[in-house]
């Protein structure tokens, strides 16, 4: 008999359909994955199956969690069975739990909410469950706040909440969505460990395809509000019935051409370049420790060479790219781009500047949302010493829209009338427009949907055959990196700890960090590349 | 998109006092410098729609005057706190964590100590009372207030990419602040004036009801409450006409600012789709 | 915690420092000589300059504003130039009703504001919710000194519950003096437990959008559960630098008030020694009345420090 069983559920929010005749089991021990990219309704089958879905939301069908339908009990009733017969696991673990309460106190609130026991022994029993999820009680004693753990450390206490009365259910939304992909895989193996243990039936909510391979039991495609595929994970990646869950896989394995690197010739010369700051002081009148953001950094970048930049959050990627881009001065080393330095005494280097633009992560923060597409895009010639004005700049203006697919016309428009990946479309437009020399791309596809995302590396390798482009690529996304870039740099805690080709480095890693990197990235299965090729 | 509800009923409130306030420059119903000591404290007539005060002047007439007097006073201040506060927040914004930030942040809360009556006191203490003394005090008052709504506003658009992109473009702090935060923070400021308009409006009554406001002759709605003050057991209507006026500009004036955040801001706009 | 503490004691230092500066300055270039004001203007030339003499009016204006801050520092503010009596003693006697108002109006403030403010905010929407806001939008715009006004008109003159005005000093009994000052206190505190109101209730439905609303409803707790056990302190903070200004906003409103009602506080002392020029009264009290402004500001950073453990341990 299935643990829990949807049947038929539609919901919708004022009108607006969300979610149709969505239909899923699973049973006890199973994990069972919903992916598919934003939007398809993943996230809502997670909140409606919990009753957390938006006040105002109409829902229709059966959700039975050991045979009761949970959408027949009141509110009171199904407080009762969030937290003991369901737990749930949500993305941001930073944001996830109260500042203000310690972490012992909100393990224990779980339990006390459930159970008539005292203080003491919830607190007892949160100390245990805390201990499983491997926050043991020498480093992580019950006093200690959110704000004193890291990211993957505050997922783990979320986990320890939702599991500490043993549900038969757990709910598990993009739970390592916003974690490094060392922490990703250790928070994996602990809920995979967790399913297994406590003969639990957890509900896995991500669009990462890859993630979901090597865990699920059974996986579910999501499209528009529907389920269009589902079944046990080997079969639905060798069958591939539905075009859509084709598509979405080839998607997340996408690679690109790129047309050969020219003879090395340096562009931009990274010499031992330092840069650090200072932090508040933890003693009173002791010395300000110093944080060592980049750590005597060097490289190269050659015309028309693409180099990707590899490394986990507060690695001093960041720091670097800032650096390089002359938004902040270095404490000591030199950036130079051909030859000339990016800094001038105290001023940026117009002249350098010129040479370089760049396109960031996020497409909704990247535009002035009061500007016109035309202004926005124009905006660099702000470097040139005699910007085009007039007819000369919309040609120019449309001549770089054009050249990322999209039209002329679409300069007069604001940028709230375009998607996501048109904007980053947009992003890469500007940054062409003064026909730089390099260009870096910082997180550039990484806040994209897989098919969003493959078309823009598309779009770039396209440009690489176009025009002479070198490129400095920085991602925490190893598999992007893999096939848009040349030679590839890793770096970990503010240096550079392996470069080379990248397929060398791919394939033969000599740092230890690398290897552990790449041994803890998620990887689809290779079958469909084999019977279907790209 | 539909105008929201509070907007209309704001705006029409305020319409009214700002309308007979403009109309008192040509026009009033009677003269206000006249004294006819006969016709005082009359209830409302036909002839005298609010009745007459104690000195037997007409109150809709001096109603009228008193709404330029607030309303001037109010506005005046306002720009005051706008053309000081709003380029402080925006040095502050844009040299965050620096001396000069910390300098001007510090100013501002100084300024908080000293609440607008005090300073007001302070002014008259040294130069005597009258209405531009009056607009100082709230002036200075309100300065701080822009400055540091300006500044949190620009803060949190200075971490965005696109300023970020703005200055790999090159330009530079002074002209981002301008081209990129200034319009996306208009908004805010919109609504924050008439927060401190009405706010203005309820300080000018206090600062003329403890007689450090407009002097006589000039109609003041405080300076008519103070006089009503000891009349107000034998003739209500001499102190709640005032107060009622007060009231409604004030309260106008903020479901203007209401509604005008909720037509303006975008969140709330996203929030509500 | 002793990083925050030192800083925050830091920064009052300084703001005392600053603000006597300020009101020293302001006080120093007011025109006219005080000594000729005291004397009347037929008093002969060496009559002046002895009292100038007397009062240390001939030193250098720094020796003179050492010896002001050092004075006050030794609750000594000078003699009055008017009634020639100590200042101190004639502030302490109007303290004595100027913060017990101000205190009170706080008081009525927080006690109407919290609970009015935590139920609109759990009725969003609702009529409940639309009632309070719509109160709070009346209560915002009614300037208090009408209010207080129409107060006395129903409670003292129609009702005769309370007398209209006065006060009958705390030798009358406690009873006797609350009961003067609960009318003034009411009338202040209403514009302001409107505007609390709001920002409690803003505040927390700013926190109920937080995702850690979402995981403690994920636990199992009720709307309710989770709006008092996780929503209302992180509530607090932004509501604590509101009750910060509040307070000043109090102590300053108290001026026109007690004018209401006829209370012999600050208000009054600070009138009466403008109109007969008697400055350093007026130095006194505006920098009591800033002093004290610049410590409960400093007591709500404190208290800041007791709802965020983020301030206590460092981030």
């Amino acid at each position: 008999m299935s643990l829990l069983r949807i049947s038929n559920l539609s919901l919708s929010i004022a009108q607006i359909p969300i979610l149709h005749e969505v239909s899923l089991e699973i049973a006890p021990g199973e994990i069972v994955a919903i992916t598919g990219e934003s939007g398809s309704g993943k996230s809502m089958t997670a909140l409606a199956t919990i009753g957390l879905q938006p006040e105002g939301a109409k829902v229709e069908g059966r959700i039975e969690l050991d045979g009761t339908d949970l959408l027949t009990l009141t509110e009171p009733q199904m407080c009762s069975v969030r937290g003991a017969r369901i737990g749930m696991v949500f993305q941001e673990p930073m944001t996830a739990l109260n500042p203000v309460q310690t972490i012992g106190a909100q393990v224990a609130e779980t339990i006390l909410q459930h159970e008539a026991v005292s203080r003491t022994e919830a607190l007892d029993r949160a100390r245990a469950v805390l201990n499983r999820v491997g926050l043991p009680a020498a480093r992580f004693p019950l006093s200690r706040y959110p704000h004193q753990l890291s990211g993957g450390q505050r997922q783990r206490v979320v986990i320890a909440m939702a599991i500490a009365l043993r549900p038969h259910l757990l709910i598990a939304d993009e739970p390592t969505t916003a974690l490094d992909v060392t922490t990703q895989a250790r928070i994996l193996d602990l809920l995979k460990d967790l399913t297994r243990d406590f003969g639990m039936g957890l509900m896995m909510i991500t669009h990462d395809l890859a993630v979901v391979a090597g865990m699920a039991d059974r996986i579910a495609v999501m499209q528009n509000g529907r389920i269009v595929e589902a079944g046990p994970t080997a079969q639905l990646f060798s069958a591939m019935r539905h075009p859509y869950t084709r598509a979405l896989f080839e998607a997340s394995t996408h690679e690109v051409d790129l047309p050969p690197a020219p003879p090395p010739e340096p562009l931009l010369v990274v010499r031992n370049v330092v840069r650090t700051y200072r932090q508040p002081r933890t003693r009173l009148f002791g010395a300000r420790p110093e944080v060592h953001a980049v750590d005597d950094v060097s490289f190269t970048l050659h015309h028309g060479e693409r180099l990707g930049l590899v490394g986990e959050s507060g690695c001093g990627k960041s720091t670097l790219t800032r650096a390089i881009l002359g938004l902040e001065p270095v404490q000591s080393g030199t950036i130079t781009v051909d030859g000339a330095p990016v800094w001038t005494g105290l001023r940026p280097n117009f002249e350098v500047r010129r040479k370089m633009q760049v396109v960031f992560q996020d497409p909704y923060s990247s535009f002035n949302p009061r500007h016109r597409v035309e202004r926005l895009v124009a905006e660099p010639f702000n470097l040139l010493p005699d910007p085009p004005r007039g007819a000369a700049r919309e040609a120019r203006v449309a001549e770089a829209l054009v050249a990322v697919g999209l039209k002329a016309s679409d300069a007069s428009r604001y940028i709230h009338e375009f998607s996501g990946g048109q904007r980053q479309r947009i992003a890469i437009a500007r940054a062409l427009i003064n026909d730089p020399t390099m260009i870096v791309f910082d997180e550039a596809v990484s806040a994209l949907d897989v098919s969003v995302r493959a078309q823009c590396l598309d779009l770039i390798a396209d440009l690489c055959r176009r025009r002479p482009l070198s490129y400095l690529f920085i991602s925490h996304d190893l598999s992007v990196v893999r096939s848009i870039t040349d030679r590839v740099m890793v770096m970990q805690a503010g240096a550079i700890v392996e470069q080379g080709p990248t397929q060398q480095v791919f394939s033969n890693p000599q740092h230890p960090y690398t290897q552990a990197l790449l041994a803890a990235a998620p990887k689809l299965p290779d079958m469909k590349k084999a019977s279907h090729g790209t | 998109m539909r105008m929201p509800r509070s907007l209309i009923l704001g705006s029409l409130l305020t319409m009214v006092f700002a309308g007979g306030a403009l109309l008192s420059f040509i026009w009033t119903p009677y003269d206000i410098e006249t004294l006819a000591i006969p016709q005082r404290l009359q209830t409302p007539t036909g002839a005298h729609w609010l009745g007459t005060d104690q000195l037997g002047r007409d109150i809709v007439s001096m109603i009228m005057m008193g709404a330029r007097t607030s309303i001037a006073v109010a506005l005046l201040a306002v720009g005051i706190g706008i053309c000081l506060g709003v380029p402080l927040g925006l040095v502050a914004a844009a040299r965050r964590g620096s001396m000069l930030d910390e300098v001007i942040m510090r100013g501002n809360d100084l300024i908080f100590a000293f609440p607008s009556l005090v300073i007001a006191i302070l002014i008259t203490a040294v130069f005597g009372a009258g209405a531009t003394n009056a607009i100082i005090a709230i002036g200075i008052f309100n300065i701080p207030v822009f400055a540091r709504v300006t500044r949190g506003a620009a803060l949190s658009f200075w971490s965005r990419d696109f300023i970020l992109a703005a200055r790999v473009a090159g330009k530079s702090p002074a002209r981002i602040s301008v081209e990129h935060i200034l319009p996306n923070i208009a908004n805010l400021l919109i609504v924050q004036s008439t927060i401190q308009f009405s706010l203005g409006i309820l300080a000018v009554a206090a600062l003329s009801y403890i007689g450090l406001g407009a002097q006589p002759p000039t109609a003041s709605w405080g300076r008519m409450l103070a006089d009503a003050q000891t009349l107000a057991s034998i003739a209500p209507h001499v102190a709640l006409v005032p107060g009622l006026a007060i009231v409604f500009t004030v309260l106008g004036l903020n479901l203007m600012g209401d509604g005008l955040r909720d037509l303006l801001d975008p969140r709330i706009r996203v929030a509500r789709t | 915690m002793i990083r925050y503490m030192i800083g925050r004691v830091t920064s009052l230092c300084l703001s005392l420092v600053v603000a006597s500066m300020v009101i020293f300055t302001v006080v120093e270039i007011v025109p006219g000589d005080p000594a000729a004001y005291m004397l009347g203007v037929n008093a002969r030339p060496d009559t002046i300059a002895a009292l100038r003499t007397e009062l240390g009016l001939d030193l250098p204006t720094a020796q003179r504003y050492v010896a002001w801050v050092t004075g006050m520092l030794q609750g000594d503010f000078g003699t009055s130039y008017t009634y020639r009596t100590p200042v101190s003693q004639m502030v302490a006697d109007r303290i004595a009703v100027s913060l017990p108002l101000a205190l009170l109006a706080l008081a009525i403030t927080v006690v109407i504001a919290f609970p009015a403010g935590i139920y609109a905010a759990s009725h969003r929407g609702r009529t409940g919710d639309l009632g309070v806001m719509g109160a709070t939008q009346l209560g915002i715009a009614v300037p208090n000194f009408w209010f207080a006004m129409i107060l006395v008109l129903i409670f003292a003159i129609k009702l005769r519950w309370v007398s209209a005005g006065g006060f009958p000093g705390w030798d009358a009994g406690l009873f006797k003096g609350l009961k003067a000052l609960i009318l003034p206190a009411f009338a202040l505190a209403l514009p302001q437990a409107a505007i609390l109101t709001r920002v409690m209730r803003s505040s927390l439905l700013d926190m109920l959008n937080e995702d850690f609303i979402r995981t403690a409803r994920a636990k199992g707790l009720s709307r309710r559960q989770a709006l008092w056990r996780h929503a209302v302190r992180n509530a607090l903070i932004p509501v604590l630098t509101i009750i910060g200004l509040q307070f000043s906003f109090l102590l300053a409103g108290g001026i026109v008030i007690e004018q209401v009602f006829f209370l012999p506080g600050m208000g009054r002392l600070i009138f009466q020694a403008i109109s007969s020029r008697d400055l350093i009264v007026v130095e006194s009290v505006v920098m009591l009345l800033i002093a004290s402004v610049i410590i409960v500001n400093f007591a709500v950073d404190l208290a800041y420090a007791a709802v965020d453990p983020r301030l206590r341990t460092g981030a």
